[in-house]
């Protein structure tokens, strides 16, 4: 479902990704594992469209359309979403507002008619019990004065409520104590199915003790240095990324 | 540039739907101003004798003061002799006696501007006082208010029907010479709306007062009074527009209000008058004086404006806090875009006992717009145990715009507690992508963030006019994303 290709990217004229090959299908949960400054969050921004993020070559593309020709919110429109690392806050916007005015967005885009307010509200709490979300919550604006806990586990009910085709998980575990780690962990978990894919950004394995992979990507110098299953990334909790420094680093495609 | 940056900068085009004319027949008094035209308003308004002295006190006062040059606002010089002082649609024989009887016109106008003048229509429970131009056309649910002692009608009216009470509190509140624009309106004001509550009344609907500027050179001149007695609650809202035009128009009112012992009034407005256009020429010089005095103890005004139109606002709705435990509060909300200025904020006067007063003011500056905040905080050494709070927020679109804050407070008594922030950010462009990453296009995601910044002030209107204020500033906000 989403097929990456040859990507190249700068921030800032500096060249942050050097040819990135990735395929992932429906039903599979890929790690991008790296140290810091490879290119992962990078990688996740130039996915979803960020501004300043400029591709020099390469392509993405999504259910087989050219993903780098939509602006952001087409992207999203069209089932991409991203999991902030640093989600923003928006004040005197309420939560709950925030999110049907996003769901409206997505259905509008689709031909659909706004979402009925009795439907919603419904969907609205079933996906609240799967974050473990407190109801206080829907009329706090976004993210304001949340803490980092909080504002992540916004991030997975967001994508609850939302329910993208493909999902990319920008650091979602950073910030986080092991509880936290554990209800945003089985937030994601309860949304895998044969027909979503996630891509699953961090820095630590312990992350994917929750989230299982199918497969771990490692990312050094803005390249796939090496893939493998959820046991590549036991192997670099134990050795850590040193060994990958001096590799040259050669691009691996996923299986 | 980066394509929200386009798009902030398309924000600065404007589109104004109130701009039409009505064609009716009107009476217009030729452009000038002496003596003898305030002498004809008088006679036309068949007004007591010391009304018409008052005016006229007002007038040779008025040639003695300066037109005020201390507000952040640029102007070419006034000509106050090219302007009309009166303007009214021609009656046929005496003038409506009810409703039915307005003519079809007129009724279209108000229908186009979504004010219906019929009763028992679309803002149920709202009773509506229509001016036009220089007079009152029509006031709903009348009869219905005057059951319960309610006295809601044309300040016209009120002259002839209530003498006692007009000249009782008739600059009470703003003296004649008050200031250049308040004397200017005190020689020549022509109507506006007229509010009395009775002792221990709480006013069942929304008084509403609909400003509607036609005629071409004219100025508008209206004059307010709300008095609530002891123990009365009143809930009364303003809106205005007028039509489209290069040349710029004068708009100079006075609001005055009264509230005795526990009594409570919130006046509330929606101002959008026409701004000018894309370029600024034309458009509305609101001049302003609104003031409402706390005469009674536990008696609370709160004032919140929405103020969206005019080529320039200059105007500080203000509470004088005379009654022990009297309560004043101003919430703001005032955007301007492409070159219009808005100078605007309020004065608390401290004087009674335990006397509290709330500041929240959201600027939001758009295109080449200018706003900037004045107010004062005056604590007065009779005002123990004085307590304000101010907060004032500006947000700025784009980078041709400016956000400007000039706080004065002056503290006379050593128990007062005076706090005041204040805040001036940018729509960021982290906020405008996690909007759009979740689907939300970038003109729908500046409306949503710039009405989440006016929320602490569109909660204290009343409800359907929240909606309507919203929605005012969506569509001053649309831009034309391709």
């Amino acid at each position: 479902m989403l097929e990456i290709r040859n990507l190249h990217a700068t921030v800032e004229g500096r060249e942050i990704l050097n040819g990135i090959d990735l395929i992932i299908r429906p039903g599979e949960t890929h790690a991008i594992m790296g140290p810091n400054g490879s290119g992962k969050s990078t990688l996740a921004n130039v996915i979803a469209g960020r501004e300043g993020y400029v591709v020099t070559a390469g392509e993405i593309r999504f259910e087989g359309k050219n993903l780098l020709e939509m602006d952001p919110e087409t992207r999203a429109c069209e089932g991409l979403f991203l999991a902030f690392q640093y989600p923003v806050e928006i004040p005197g916007v309420a939560n709950l507002y925030f999110l049907k005015a996003a769901v409206n967005a997505v259905r509008k885009y689709r031909g659909e008619s706004s979402v009925d307010a009795m439907d919603f509200w419904d969907l609205i709490h079933e996906r609240m019990d799967l974050v473990k979300m407190d109801e206080s919550m829907l009329k706090r604006s976004v993210n304001e004065g949340f803490s980092g806990g909080e504002k992540k586990r916004n991030e997975v009910f967001q994508m609850a409520v939302l329910q993208p085709r493909f999902a990319v998980m920008d650091e979602t575990d950073s910030g986080l104590d092991i509880d936290a780690l554990k209800v945003v962990a089985d937030g994601v978990n309860a949304l895998r199915s044969p027909e979503r894919g996630f891509l699953v950004i961090t820095h630590y394995q312990r992350l994917l003790d929750y989230i299982v992979p199918d497969h771990v990507h490692v990312l050094v110098n803005g390249r796939i240095a090496r893939s493998g299953g959820k046991e590549l990334a036991l192997e670099l909790e134990q050795q850590g990324y040193a060994l990958y420094n001096e590799e040259p680093g050669r691009a691996r495609r996923a299986a | 540039m980066t394509d929200s940056a386009q798009t902030l900068e398309r924000l600065a085009a404007s589109d104004y739907q109130y701009g039409f004319v009505t064609d009716i027949e009107q009476e217009t008094v030729a452009p000038g101003l002496n003596e003898d035209v305030i002498r004809l308003i008088s006679t036309k308004k068949q007004e007591p004798d010391w009304l018409l002295e008052w005016r006229l006190t007002a007038f040779r006062n008025w040639l003695t003061q300066q037109q005020p040059q201390w507000a952040r606002i640029h102007y070419p010089p006034i000509d106050y002799q090219a302007i009309s002082y009166y303007a009214a649609p021609k009656q046929k024989g005496e003038g409506p006696k009810s409703l039915d009887e307005i003519d079809p016109e007129l009724r279209r106008t108000y229908e186009k501007l979504g004010i219906p003048l019929a009763e028992q229509a679309i803002l149920a429970g709202v009773a509506v006082d229509a001016v036009f131009d220089s007079v009152s056309v029509a006031t709903s649910y009348k009869g219905k208010l005057a059951e319960l002692g309610i006295v809601f009608c044309s300040f016209s009216e009120a002259v002839r029907e209530h003498p006692e009470l007009v000249r009782k509190y008739l600059g009470s509140v703003v003296p004649y010479r008050d200031n250049y624009y308040a004397t200017l309106n005190s020689a020549v004001f022509s109507d506006g709306s007229f509010v009395y509550i009775p002792p221990g009344v709480r006013c069942p609907m929304e008084l509403s007062t609909y400003f509607r500027i036609n005629a071409s050179n004219t100025g508008q001149f209206e004059r307010t009074l709300i008095i609530a007695d002891e123990g009365a609650y009143v809930s009364y809202l303003e809106g205005c527009t007028a039509p489209q035009r290069d040349e710029n128009q004068l708009h100079a009112a006075v609001v005055e209000l009264i509230a005795l012992d526990n009594a409570t009034i919130k006046y509330s407005t929606v101002q959008n008058w026409y701004p000018g256009d894309a370029q600024g020429r034309g458009g509305i010089y609101n001049f302003v004086t609104k003031r409402g005095l706390c005469k009674g103890r536990d008696s609370k005004i709160s004032w919140t404006q929405v103020e969206t139109g005019s080529a320039i606002t200059w105007k500080y709705p203000s509470c004088i806090l005379r009654g022990e435990n009297s309560v004043g509060e101003f919430y703001s909300v005032a955007i301007t875009r492409d070159y219009q200025q808005a100078d605007t904020g309020t004065k608390m006067i401290h004087i009674g006992k335990n006397t509290r007063s709330t500041i929240v003011s959201k600027g939001i500056s758009a295109g080449h717009g200018q706003n900037a905040y004045r107010g004062l905080v005056k604590i007065m050494p009779t005002a123990e145990n004085a307590r304000n709070h101010s907060q004032c927020d500006s947000l700025l679109i784009g980078d041709q715009c400016g956000a400007h804050t000039f706080p004065y407070i002056e503290v006379q008594n050593p128990t007062a507690q005076v706090a005041h922030e204040a805040s001036t950010s940018k729509i960021s462009e982290d906020q405008l992508f996690y909007c759009r990453q979740r689907g939300i296009g970038t003109e729908d995601a500046v409306s949503l963030i710039v009405n989440g910044f006016c929320k602490e002030v569109f909660k204290e209107l009343p409800m359907e006019f929240a909606v309507e204020a919203q929605k005012l500033i969506e569509l001053k906000l649309e831009g034309s994303v391709g």
